[in-house]
């Protein structure tokens, strides 16, 4: 555990790649096949359910630091993550902790597996005497394979190519096979790296091959005739696999989604196996037919995330589909090296030889020089599609987030003043800092909240805004500040719904502060009404493209 | 009449008509330390330390100092002041007030730890006792300062193997005094910021003993300063005034340092949590020591380490002042003007 704490200890402190991934190296080249396999997991995101909750962690920390629940409270907020907070307030342990028997990660995480069944008691007392046996940055580590929302800074991409310094594998290979579905707990690291794993993995997806977002003037990318362009559909990024009779869909996240979307089930028997298709599941309005389909927003896929159950009802308002962009197996065959020109006619084959109305191929706009294409991409938001995506024709299907061959070129945001009238301490590097703000738009002569947003501004605006906060808060309810209303920023956004939670009655996509507007007082601020206006212009977008 | 009053200038002792740290200008101060938080410009007199008085000298420019030993009382209208050491930093007092039997101390910023450098904290008995809260919560523990010396010597040492220069943020009064020492026996040369230089040789020529170390001219070269030794304000991070030192590595020197998420905020590579302020075990030990029937807490987290007294049955208020700032860092903004002025 001591070995692994400061490998996080060291990952949490460097910025710089080249850093991370010789701490990664370094650890793999000492650890054992069992703590690496348990490295690998964690890093990309299979933790074992949480089975310690939060409330047993803080009662047994207040316990055994002797301090009330306000005073814990008011810690917590200041250190802004709870694994933390009671890695400071756990007393040093009386015991020499070179004399304790130094356990493995896997220990502790076989361990934590087998937990979740026991009683609360047996429970509290295996966490406070692991404590005992822990310096501060193991308990805090512990602490955060227990509570989750880990973020280590590591991409997937830097742990593949760690990995790859210490076996003679190459990072794409690589890359591939540590997808899918695995468990920590029953696979040693040798068989996950070897070939006979991954064939016998059914549902292990393909990498996804990601766009960077476009930085300079479209018509840098050269000859038109290089390119195609596919408009940006605003839904989950996925990839439905059919092998051995068995269909998979698998989110971008590396989420295993097939019950979720009974829709597919169809593809089941029509798919020929061995087939893996790349595209967007999104929801679309029906009926739709084959190369005519129109896409909700994204607020309606939402409704079907996150369930666990599937009612009729929903079913019948967010009805999903599957739009296709690419196609990286055919008959059990990787063919991710082909260009996309040819993988684009295998796709196009397929497709239309199932022929149904939840399977769609993504339209190519046709263009003839870059200037129509700029004007085309202004129609993004009628089509209902976030942006344009630009793919070079002869380009490969690659592993991660590459640039050169394929670029997204998104529509501009929504914007709307507003002003801010809460603010809350932020977690993480923004610990003890007010960074997470909400912000009010007028009505008549009362303000009414409507967004909240905690990114856009830089370290120095925000720590203006924190200073800010600090000398103007009028009140305090817990964590949060009510803030004298004067600070005005621009809200950026990507969509904006109807909402029965939210008094304003609207809730907005991906909101993020786009620009402080120090030059506009709280009286020039944008209305309830603004935003009504807006929802209805937005919606009626995208009704209009369900009645063509 | 209370002995002290809470103005809006500062704290105020209406029999002797004098203020203590006040913030604005007034006829006669009395100073706790150096800080710029504490010692401001424009009052007509000043009372300190001897040890304060060359530090005023230097930020105030010249004005009427009277300086005293400790425990030296100084009587204004009936009401003796005298000083106790504090263990801040070089010179820095708990002010203690006396007025027919009545007992009033001031703590300014104090750490019970003894650092080999500031005279010593020591308890006084008092009635009613003013105290900072700065790091009042109880996730703020320190190590003994030897361990974080031994930390901070053996990431010297790792920066060192990896061809980097090792630069240390450290306000330029107390603690780039304190890290001089542990610094210095590694044997490598320490290069100091004009800052921290100017601080260094008014002290030394006020007779303390601390290593040398070397200014950072136009004329040193980039091989000097080759894996070398750094001590810089907070106002030079990120500069580029640091170019000159690539590679390097950045490590803050500061209480805040215990929580991660301000080691990542200003990302720096390491973070050593030492403070020149008590924590949340030094206040506690504090307070009872000096046997006050009430406590006034400022700034830092005064409502909760008030409430926290309250609770132990130790009648507790909080007070707002301007020292500090609220929950903030003794590196960051209210002193950050004050530090860029000596650039």
């Amino acid at each position: 555990m001591k070995r692994f704490a400061e490998l996080i200890m060291k990952l949490a402190t460097t910025t710089k790649t080249n850093a991370k991934l010789e701490a990664i190296r370094a650890y793999f080249s000492e650890a054992t096949s069992e703590d690496k396999i348990w490295v690998i997991a964690l890093f990309t995101g299979r933790r074992p359910k949480r089975s310690v909750n939060s409330a047993l962690l803080r009662a047994s920390c207040m316990q055994a630091a002797n301090i009330d629940p306000w005073l814990f409270e008011e810690c917590y907020h200041t250190v802004g993550d709870l694994a933390e907070t009671i890695s400071l307030l756990i007393p040093e342990s009386d015991i020499d902790t070179k004399d304790v028997v130094e356990y493995s990660l896997s220990h502790y995480m076989n361990l934590l597996r087998n937990i979740g069944k026991e009683d609360d008691d047996v429970k509290a007392l295996f966490v406070s005497e692991a404590w005992t046996q822990m310096n501060r940055s193991e308990i805090f580590v512990f602490n955060k394979l227990m509570t989750g929302g880990f973020r280590i800074g590591v991409s997937q991409k830097l742990m593949v190519n760690a990995i790859a310094k210490t076996t003679d594998v190459s990072p794409s290979i690589i890359a591939h096979r540590i997808m899918g579905d695995w468990n920590p707990a029953t696979i040693s690291f040798d068989e996950l790296m070897s070939t006979e794993h991954s064939a016998a993995d059914d549902s292990k997806p393909y990498p996804f091959y990601l766009a960077y977002a476009i930085e300079n003037e479209v018509s840098e990318l050269g000859n038109e005739d290089e390119w195609q362009a596919e408009w940006k559909w605003d839904g989950i990024r996925g990839q439905i696999i059919k092998r051995n009779d068995e269909l998979f869909v698998w989110s971008r996240g590396e989420e295993l989604m097939t019950d979720k979307f009974p829709e597919y089930k169809i593809l089941q028997e029509l798919l020929p196996n061995g087939t893996a298709i790349d595209g967007e599941i999104i929801s679309l309005a029906t009926p739709s037919e084959e190369g005519n389909f129109a896409p909700l927003p994204f607020s309606a896929l939402q409704t079907r995330i996150g369930r666990k159950n599937i009612t009729s009802k929903q079913l019948k308002e967010a009805p999903v589909g599957f739009i296709a962009y690419d196609i990286i197996e055919e008959n059990a065959k990787d063919i991710r090296m082909i260009s996309m020109l040819e993988r684009r006619k295998k796709l196009e084959e397929i497709i239309s030889k199932i022929n149904v109305p939840i399977l769609h191929l993504s339209p190519i706009i046709n263009f003839n020089n870059w200037e129509e294409l700029i004007n085309v991409r202004k129609q993004s938001r009628d089509k209902g599609s976030e942006g344009i995506m630009l793919k070079r024709k002869n380009s490969e299907y690659k592993d991660g987030r590459k640039r050169g061959d394929w670029w997204k070129w998104k529509i501009d945001p929504l914007t709307i003043d507003a002003v801010m009238i809460y603010a809350q301490k932020g977690s993480g590097r923004r610990s003890n800092l007010y960074t997470d703000y909400t912000f009010a738009v007028k009505d008549g002569d009362n303000l009414v909240t409507f967004a909240k947003a905690y990114s856009g501004l830089t370290d120095k605006e925000f720590a203006q805004v924190d200073n800010f906060v600090k000398r103007n808060s009028i009140e305090k309810f817990g964590p949060v500040r009510t803030v004298k209303p004067e600070l005005v920023f621009e809200l950026a956004f990507e969509g904006i719904a109807e909402s029965k939670r939210h008094k304003s009655g609207v809730a907005l996509r991906f909101p993020r502060m786009s620009r402080w507007r120090k030059d506009k007082k709280p009286e020039d601020i944008n209305t309830l009404d603004d935003l009504k206006m807006m929802l209805k212009i937005f919606n009626e977008q995208y009704s209009s493209k369900v009645s063509e | 009449m209370p002995l002290i009053e809470f103005s809006n200038k500062g704290l105020y002792c209406p029999q002797g008509n004098f203020y203590i740290d006040p913030w604005k200008p007034v006829d006669f101060a009395v100073i706790s330390h150096g800080h710029s938080d504490h010692a401001r410009w424009g009052s007509k007199k000043y009372l300190c330390h001897h040890d304060t008085k060359p530090i005023l000298q230097l930020r105030l420019g010249e004005n009427e100092y009277h300086s005293v030993g400790w425990n030296e009382p100084v009587f204004m209208n009936g009401v003796s002041i005298s000083l106790f050491p504090a263990g801040h930093i070089i010179g820095s007092a708990q002010v203690r007030i006396e007025y027919k039997g009545e007992v009033w101390v001031f703590t300014g910023d104090y750490k019970t730890e003894d650092d080999g450098i500031s005279t010593a904290y020591e308890p006084v008995k008092c009635n009613t006792f003013i105290t900072e809260s700065t790091f009042g919560l109880p996730i703020y523990k320190w190590k003994p300062q030897d361990e974080i010396f031994e930390e901070m010597k053996n990431w010297i040492y790792t920066n060192k193997s990896n061809g980097k220069s090792s630069i240390f943020i450290a306000y330029s009064l107390g603690k780039a005094q304190r890290i001089l020492k542990p610094l210095a026996e590694t044997g490598f040369p320490i290069y100091a910021h004009g800052a921290v230089y100017n601080m260094h040789t008014t002290l030394q020529s006020a007779g303390w003993a601390l290593p040398d170390v070397k200014r950072i001219t136009t004329e040193t070269t980039k091989e000097e300063l080759k894996e070398c030794i750094v001590i810089a304000p907070s106002s030079a991070e990120g500069s580029p005034w640091m170019k000159r030192f690539s590679p390097y590595a950045t490590g803050i020197c500061s209480g805040w340092m215990q929580v991660r998420g301000n080691v990542r905020r200003k990302n720096a590579d390491a973070g050593f949590a030492l403070s020149d302020h008590c924590d949340w075990e030094g206040l506690l030990t504090a307070v009872k020591a000096t046997g006050a029937e009430k406590v006034y807490a400022t700034h830092g987290f005064q409502s909760t380490f008030s409430k926290y007294l309250n609770e132990l049955g130790i009648e507790a208020g909080e007070v707002k002042t301007e020292y500090g700032n609220e929950e903030q860092s003794e590196n960051e903004n209210v002193n950050s003007e004050v530090v860029n002025s000596e650039l």
